[in-house]
């Protein structure tokens, strides 16, 4: 047999932490094992996840500092949301349904990272990340503001009210301002969300051992350098936080799906969900795809688990976010970790046994 | 043949003249040398070169193909390529990978972001002969053992070494290095200067390089130019310009 790579072996590992997490959770489901408030949370995870592996394409990969990450799944999950309402009826298959709301979420929010990514990736480090909350922010208002019915003469457009969209008596409305879209059909579900997870793991993993993932890590690390070997820089730039976008995108038309009702509050689509994120992709550890996705998990998780001890919660929660920082970023962390770490532990009873 | 041509250049920082009048030929195969004070323009120089700045007045002809005012990603694909004063690795990749993006834009290697992403067969038939080609250029550098090392885990001779594959790989006709043996103790300085000429002989390479270390600049380049304020002092073959009179006062001491 062919010897395996460390990077492909690595990234194989991913894909089962997620296979084998997967089957736990559907047997856990099948045999009655799981609490409804598990279940529930099964969806969430997975958007959860997404978002973190997204976001570390901007953050560690690209190595530039976004904090209007939720803005973009904000984009995905209305644009998503509203293709699903209006062809309800036309579509009858909800698996075919959601992909292609699927897709019309991915290609919306993928053109508004690059439409934002122009003008904002000429900045860098902190004012970057000024922007892009800005812009995060600026989204979800203006989501607030839509108003948008659909009636036998086609689609309807107002930002003042659902009145001066003029609709015929027949007419459905499908963005009610800040009261958001009821009614979505709920095509989503776990297996769904994993498969999502899946790809979008794929997408990011094979991106960045790409030419192209090259070229971004290079820009990352040295922008002269990369310059003066013909990688253009803006290109690049835009092209990974346009991918990252996209795949945020596709967590908010998962969202979308998950719950009927969509409103875009400041819990779920402002600067607080933006923050949220990168505090996965931090604690997961900056660059770290695997490491951000099961950050992203165990802190979805924590809160939820932690339910029964009502006040203590968040205490609990905030002692768990430091420890994860000791234990990923601090130097002595890292030494005690390379020091106890599995595989050398295997390896030594290996050396012993012989 | 000259490979570079550089004619009457001139740059100006607000009202200061960085370099006036700058002019140059360098022919193919040669190790030329650009010496002089610090804060001459030497660097200066070399920006225009790279497209990091825009020379006010002046031609630039590589090859007798003109590529003044060009952007440094269009002038590296021109074919210039060029090492740094202070080092400038891509530190967190491995050394492989940083002979690998100065393959960037070599035609036989390209692919799209897609097959990247889809893993299409040409994914893996290019990245075969870019692990190939990156190895062959390392064991030229005597850096093949460290190839899966981090960057900026090499010791530091090896960095600049690993900075002169990489500008290699992007297949130059001419290579600029600023100043290679800088920070460098005098075994390491002499096993450079054996690197350089070996990069010559063995890539028929055009070498112009910027450089403060006299044993270094009399050992390996066979012509020099002197820079001033800005200006040519001197110019010529190598024993000649170090015994000019003018240019032991303002640069070499007595």
């Amino acid at each position: 047999m062919k010897k395996l790579s460390k990077t492909t072996k690595s990234n194989l590992i991913t894909y089962g932490i997620v296979v084998v997490a997967y089957l736990v959770c559907e047997i856990l489901m099948r045999t009655g094992h799981m609490s409804s408030l598990m279940k529930g949370i099964l969806v969430p995870l997975c958007i959860y996840a997404i978002l973190a592996v997204s976001l570390n394409l901007t953050v560690g990969i690209l190595g530039e500092l976004s904090l209007g990450h939720a803005g973009f799944m904000c984009v995905g999950a209305f644009t998503g949301a509203v293709f699903s309402k209006c062809t309800v009826e036309m579509i009858a298959v909800p698996g075919l349904r959601f992909l292609l709301a699927l897709l019309v979420g991915i290609v919306c929010a993928g053109i508004c990272g690059i439409l934002i990514g122009i003008p904002v990736l000429r900045l860098r480090g902190d004012y970057l990340a000024i922007v892009t909350l800005a812009f995060g922010e600026i989204i979800k208002n203006l989501v607030n503001a839509i108003y948008f019915g659909m009636d036998k003469n086609g689609l309807h457009f107002s930002m003042k009210d659902s009145i001066a969209l003029g609709l015929e008596p027949d007419g459905v409305i499908i963005i009610k301002g800040a009261q958001g879209i009821t009614g979505t059909p709920t095509d989503s579900n776990f297996t769904i969300g994993v498969i999502l997870l899946l790809i979008t793991l794929i997408i990011v993993i094979n991106l960045v051992h790409s030419r192209t993932g090259r070229a971004i890590m290079a820009i990352r690390d040295n922008r002269i350098a990369a310059e003066s070997i013909g990688i253009n820089i803006t290109k690049y730039k835009i092209l990974a936080f346009s991918v990252s976008a996209a795949l945020a995108g596709a967590a908010g038309v998962l969202y979308a799906h998950n719950l009927s009702t969509l409103t875009a509050l400041p819990k779920n689509f402002g600067y607080n969900m933006s923050i949220m994120i990168l505090v996965f992709v931090v604690l997961g550890g900056i660059g770290s795809i695997r490491g951000s996705m099961i950050a992203a998990v165990i802190l979805t998780l924590l809160p939820e688990l932690l339910r029964a001890l009502n006040e203590y919660r968040m205490l609990i929660y905030a002692v768990v976010l430091i420890a994860i920082m000791i234990f990923t970023w601090s130097p002595k962390g890292i030494a005690l970790r390379e020091r106890y770490s599995l595989a050398k532990l295997l390896k030594r009873r290996e050396k012993e046994v012989q | 043949m000259a490979v570079l041509e550089v004619k009457n250049l001139g740059i100006s920082f607000g009202g200061l003249r960085a370099v006036d009048d700058f002019s140059l030929e360098v022919a193919k195969g040669q190790l030329y040398g650009l010496i002089g004070p610090n804060g001459a323009g030497k660097t200066t120089v070399f920006n225009m070169l790279t497209g990091v700045y825009k020379p006010d007045n002046g031609k630039i002809l590589l090859d007798e193909e003109d590529i003044t005012g060009r952007s440094n990603i269009e002038i590296n694909k021109a074919g210039i390529a060029r090492t740094f004063q202070n080092i400038r690795l891509f530190s967190d990749l491995t050394v492989l990978d940083n002979v690998k993006a100065g393959l960037h834009n070599q035609k036989e290697y390209i692919y799209s972001t897609l097959t990247g992403i889809l893993r299409l067969p040409r994914y893996f038939q290019a990245e075969r002969a870019m692990d190939e080609r990156a190895m062959e250029l390392l064991k030229v550098f005597d850096l093949d053992k460290e190839a899966s090392y981090k960057a900026s885990n090499l010791p530091y001779g090896k960095q600049r070494k690993l900075e002169i594959a990489r500008a290699l790989a992007t297949n130059p006709k001419l290579l600029l290095l600023d100043e290679p043996a800088a920070g460098m103790n005098p075994n390491e300085t002499q096993e450079l200067m054996d690197t350089i000429r070996f990069v010559r002989d063995e890539f028929h390479m055009t070498i112009l390089l910027i450089e403060h270390d006299m044993k270094l600049v009399a050992g390996i380049c066979e012509k020099l130019t002197v820079l001033n304020f800005g200006q040519v002092l001197a110019c010529g073959d190598t024993s000649e310009v170090l015994q000019d009179p003018k240019v032991i006062t303002a640069y070499l001491g007595e």
